[in-house]
């Protein structure tokens, strides 16, 4: 049985080869893209249709057991949306945080092929990834939180720069993540230990440490700069949500000093205003700054209006959340490593710093210069489900459409942005950079996001339509490693994705000095923390640029 | 290497949801039995020690040996025949096997439901209503010095709690461990956990939701009756002196048991005590956690959840998940005689359940898979002898407060494991049933 398949006649836009709706052939086989496949190999003829790399999700929340407490959690989201069982296609429920096997489906009927789940403390990594091997059809990686991780912390306040960087290595073998996660840096400590309190300027003393968040961003920008992880240091920045936090969110990116940094959902740091009162849109002075500096790169977090679960390792901010909604709410802290904080949320077009958030993401997408460094993403669940993409992706293309959907919302909020003198219009291929190609790019995955030669063929196939939201929606085919999952708008097969880690190097005397620190502070053995290689079904360790 | 014995370092022993993970275990040179369970609690000891491969046919149908082959396709035939299989039980055994049977009752479009709904079942549904603060229990040994158990006898039911979690630790944060710790327990009667207490409030059975509402409406500070005093047994002058504490303490913790989601009040208690630790977080860190019993009950809640969405008490009879408790847990679906085709993995409804459940149970084909005989595997259509998870299989177990563990079994058993009994027969289901279960290349 022959693997290959022959696509023609459609219209190709392929970034990261320069390709911008050519009609092209794409050749398959044994999973990759080729140059050319035998003259009988299967073909689908895709005329008038709209050729993409699959998506590529660099930020969301998909596994794992602050999400798993999410599902748990809110029945009330599920019963009116459910995912029946097709076949072996195995049943699920949706809402904003959908078990397993509906997260996979949807990701991948949307033309998602990878994402990357964005928090997940390195003692609940084995958790995580029992759940991504339940996650279908989707390759998948995780980021692991380390900016309140107590032993880190202890390594830095005394200088030793050398071991911390061993030990960020060697806590990526151990946990088999992808990346380094920064959440609210310093700010689990305060929470934990000081009465639900918190740290709010780069360069405030944490409680309890001889230390400021400033240094533990500077550290871990560095260790992961210097580990030559594909993906720099991916960054939820101090004051989330709060007004006039930009100033904090440039501090951040200063920190970088020229190194590479991501900074995530950066709608949610975007914010001028005083502490307590409304917010106002700082996207020009954010965008600006990311314009002139080549090594920040961001993800949105764009706000779509619906249901929303926040989820987050931010504790402290949850709990504010919670104070100003009264709404059910869940603090889970992780011994040494984390804390985490999750509530249901709604955001609502009448509510001016929903339509603000709402605004100013938008503002981010369209003021950006180079859209390699601003990407497409919703922090699903937090500013909304990842099954409102196809919609974000109109709202960025279709000008007129945008207009109508703003002049639903507060317009006291609207007209205090200049989102209404945004006259640009995304176009496909600048969609294809900001959904799969940038993705990839700065994920470090070179055989991602992409059709050139050699790439991964996970390809999506869309039927060219004028209403970009409903061509998005409902993807005609979808190849993922080079196997149909939809074909003709039908679902065809289930299969597995891969776990995508790193596996930087160190040297091993590390763990002679972490395991007295284990035996103290944590209640499982050393050597049942690390995860087995045999653990992970089918995994891809992506390679580290050698040290020299 | 016949005639040495064989040490297993750091094993974990899941007779409880402590699920230590320190055990060394020494394991007979013949492989057939362990002679030693260093760090083992009396319980854990009990667990490792007495257990002994023993020699029961690997299957029985209808009382009458099988071979495995012939059990699994007579399981296949008994699911496949049912209107409204029922799958049970699940608490004891690796998250591999929990994934089989979740999958098979969502391709009969069954029903599935753990040991979760006769347990904390309550305080699952409270938490729906109300979510809860909490933490893993590292987070406790460290920093919590204001520690609280409700309903709950651990130095009984969880031997080592005390020691590895809560009570005695000496920390970064507490480095006297106990004497650092304020120790405060809640019962109806003395017990062996209330002695080491530095609290005992012996309240009337019964009335926990009336004490954990006054305790609200202390903190809040709001007015209430002072027949609670009365009701509950409890001076306000007391209770006010504890609620004072609670708030004043840097890092609380409120463990609670089934004393308190199995009398009156049920998950309203659970939802009262919930409610009580986060509205003490408008003063400090306060974190709440169930103790809960099995070994593996907190990974089948979430094998559960994460496969459905729901934590329990799960039906796919319209193809997709639905969760409603008291329709669909088990005890409620056999009391009234719903279910036509039942299979318990690693419990034993059949000596617990109300009568009426029993009796609904003899009258149905059942099918057990389980490392001992049981009450309902006397009764069972087919009943499997399976390996014991820990001991002889790997996998994972979640501990009581959602930590992952992977196994390290001691020696291997003849006898093959749940996660196999169950791949075989939902595999044979997907046949019967015309299922495809594998990938096949599409031809395009």
């Amino acid at each position: 049985m022959s693997s290959a398949i022959r696509i023609k006649n459609g219209k190709v836009y392929d970034p990261l080869n320069g390709i911008d709706g050519e009609i092209k052939e794409i050749c398959v086989q044994d999973g990759k893209i080729v140059d050319s496949v035998p003259d009988d190999s299967p073909c689908i003829d895709a005329h008038g249709m709209v050729v993409l790399p699959g998506g590529v999700d660099i930020h969301c929340h998909i596994a794992g057991h602050k999400v798993n407490l999410a599902r748990k959690f809110m029945p009330e989201n599920k019963r009116h949306d459910v995912s029946p069982r097709v076949n072996e296609l195995r049943s699920g429920t949706g809402g904003s945080v959908p078990s397993t096997f509906t997260t996979g489906y949807r990701y991948a009927t949307l033309g998602y092929t990878t994402a990357m789940e964005a928090a997940v403390p390195p003692l609940g990594a084995r958790h995580t990834i029992e759940e991504l091997h339940d996650t279908p059809v989707i390759d998948k990686g995780f980021y692991i939180l380390l900016a309140n991780n107590v032993c880190l912390n202890q390594l830095l306040e005394k200088g030793r720069m050398e071991e911390f960087r061993e030990a960020v290595a060697w806590w990526l073998n151990a946990a088999k993540g992808y990346g380094v996660k920064l959440v609210n840096p310093g700010g689990d400590e305060p929470w934990k230990g000081h009465k639900n309190s918190n740290v709010h300027d780069l360069d405030e003393q944490i409680r309890g440490f001889d230390l400021t968040p400033r240094k533990i961003i500077k550290a871990l920008i560095d260790a992961t700069n210097d580990l030559g992880l594909p993906h720099p240091a991916h960054i939820h920045c101090n004051n989330l949500g709060h007004s006039g936090n930009y100033t904090t969110t440039i501090e951040t990116m200063k920190t970088a000093e020229g190194r590479r940094v991501h900074i995530t959902h950066i709608q949610f740091h975007s914010y001028g205003g005083e502490v307590g009162k409304n917010p106002t849109s700082k996207a020009k002075e954010i965008s600006d700054f990311i314009n002139n500096n080549p090594n920040v790169s961001a993800d949105v977090g764009q706000v779509m209006f619906g249901e929303a679960t926040i989820m987050t390792g931010d504790a402290p901010l949850t709990w504010q959340l919670r104070n100003m909604t009264n709404k059910k709410w869940i603090n889970a802290d992780t011994e040494c490593e984390s804390g985490c904080g999750i509530l249901p949320f709604s955001y609502q077009e009448h509510i001016y710093t929903h339509a603000l958030q709402w605004a100013i993401g938008l503002e981010l997408f369209l003021m950006a210069k180079d859209p390699w460094r601003m990407v497409l993403s919703t922090d699903h669940p937090n500013g909304g489900s990842f099954m409102n993409y196809p919609k974000l992706i109109r709202l960025l293309m279709d000008k007129q459409f945008r207009k109508e959907q703003a002049a639903l919302a507060n317009q006291k909020a609207i007209n205090s942005t200049s989102l209404l003198d945004l006259e640009r219009e995304m176009s496909m291929y600048e969609i294809a950079i900001i959904s799969r190609a940038a993705p990839a790019k700065l994920l470090g995955l070179t055989h991602k996001g992409h059709l050139g030669v050699g790439g991964d063929a996970d390809i999506t196939i869309y039927d060219d339509q004028e209403d970009k939201e409903a061509m998005f929606n409902a993807a005609r085919y979808v190849i993922k490693s080079g196997k149909f999952f939809i074909k003709d708008y039908e679902f065809c097969s289930d299969f597995q994705g891969r776990i995508l880690h790193v596996e930087p190097e160190y040297d091993h005397a590390i763990t002679q000095k972490l395991r007295p620190f284990f035996e103290d502070y944590y209640t499982i053995q050393f050597d049942n923390y690390p995860i087995a290689d045999s653990y992970i079904h089918d995994g891809e360790v992506v390679p580290t640029k050698s040290l020299s | 290497m016949s005639g040495s014995s064989k040490v297993i370092e750091n094993a974990i022993c899941t007779f409880c949801g402590c699920v230590c993970d320190d055990i060394e275990l020494t394991v007979d040179s013949g492989g057939k039995y362990i002679t030693q369970a260093k760090n083992a609690c009396v319980l854990g000891k009990s667990w490792f020690l007495e257990h002994k491969v023993e020699d029961f046919p690997v299957a029985l149908i209808d009382g009458k040996e099988a071979s495995l082959e012939e059990a699994v396709e007579a399981a296949a035939q008994v699911f496949v025949n049912a209107k409204f299989p029922t799958i049970y039980g699940l608490s004891d055994t690796t998250c591999e096997a929990q994934k089989e049977a979740v999958a098979i009752a969502d391709y009969l479009n069954g029903n599935i439901d753990t040991t979760t709904s006769v347990c904390h079942g309550p305080t699952g549904m409270a938490f729906q209503g109300v979510g809860e603060s909490t933490a893993s229990l590292g987070e406790i040994k460290n920093r919590a010095d204001f520690v609280m158990y409700w309903g709950g006898n651990p130095a009984e039911a969880h031997p080592r709690h005390f020691e590895r979690y809560a009570v005695n630790p000496k920390s970064h944060w507490l480095p006297n461990g106990k004497e650092d710790r304020t120790i405060a327990m809640v019962d109806i009667r003395p017990t062996q956990s209330s002695m080491i207490a530095d609290i005992f409030l012996q309240i009337k059975p019964g009335s926990d939701f009336e004490l954990l509402w006054a305790m609200r409406a202390l903190v809040k500070g709001r007015a209430f009756d002072r027949s609670v005093e009365e009701r509950t047994g409890i001076s306000l002058d007391r209770l006010e002196a504890l609620v004072q504490q609670m708030k004043d303490c840097q890092f609380g913790v409120l463990f609670f048991g089934m004393g308190l989601t199995m009398t009156r009040g049920r998950h309203f208690n659970a939802g009262a005590l919930l409610q009580l630790v986060t509205d003490l977080n408008d003063f400090t860190h306060f974190v709440s956690l169930p103790t809960r019993g099995h070994g593996n009950v907190t990974g089948a809640d979430n094998v559960v959840s994460w496969q459905t969405g729901y934590p329990f008490g799960v039906n796919f009879n319209r193809g997709y998940p639905r969760f409603n408790p008291g329709e669909f847990t088990t005890a409620d679906v056999l009391g009234r005689g719903e279910a036509d085709a039942l299979c318990v993995i690693a419990s034993d409804p059949g000596s617990n359940f109300s009568a009426k459940a029993i009796e609904h149970i003899k009258s149905i084909p059942v099918i057990t898979l389980d490392p001992k005989p049981t009450v309902t595997s006397q009764h069972a259509k087919v009943a499997f002898t399976t390996a014991t998870y820990g001991i002889n299989v790997p996998g994972t177990v979640y501990r009581m407060d959602n930590v992952p563990l992977s196994l390290r079994p001691a020696f291997d058993s003849p006898f093959p494991s749940d996660e196999m009994v169950l791949r075989a027969i939902k595999e044979r289901i997907c046949e019967l049933r015309g299922i495809t279960s594998n990938h096949k290349p599409v031809a395009a």
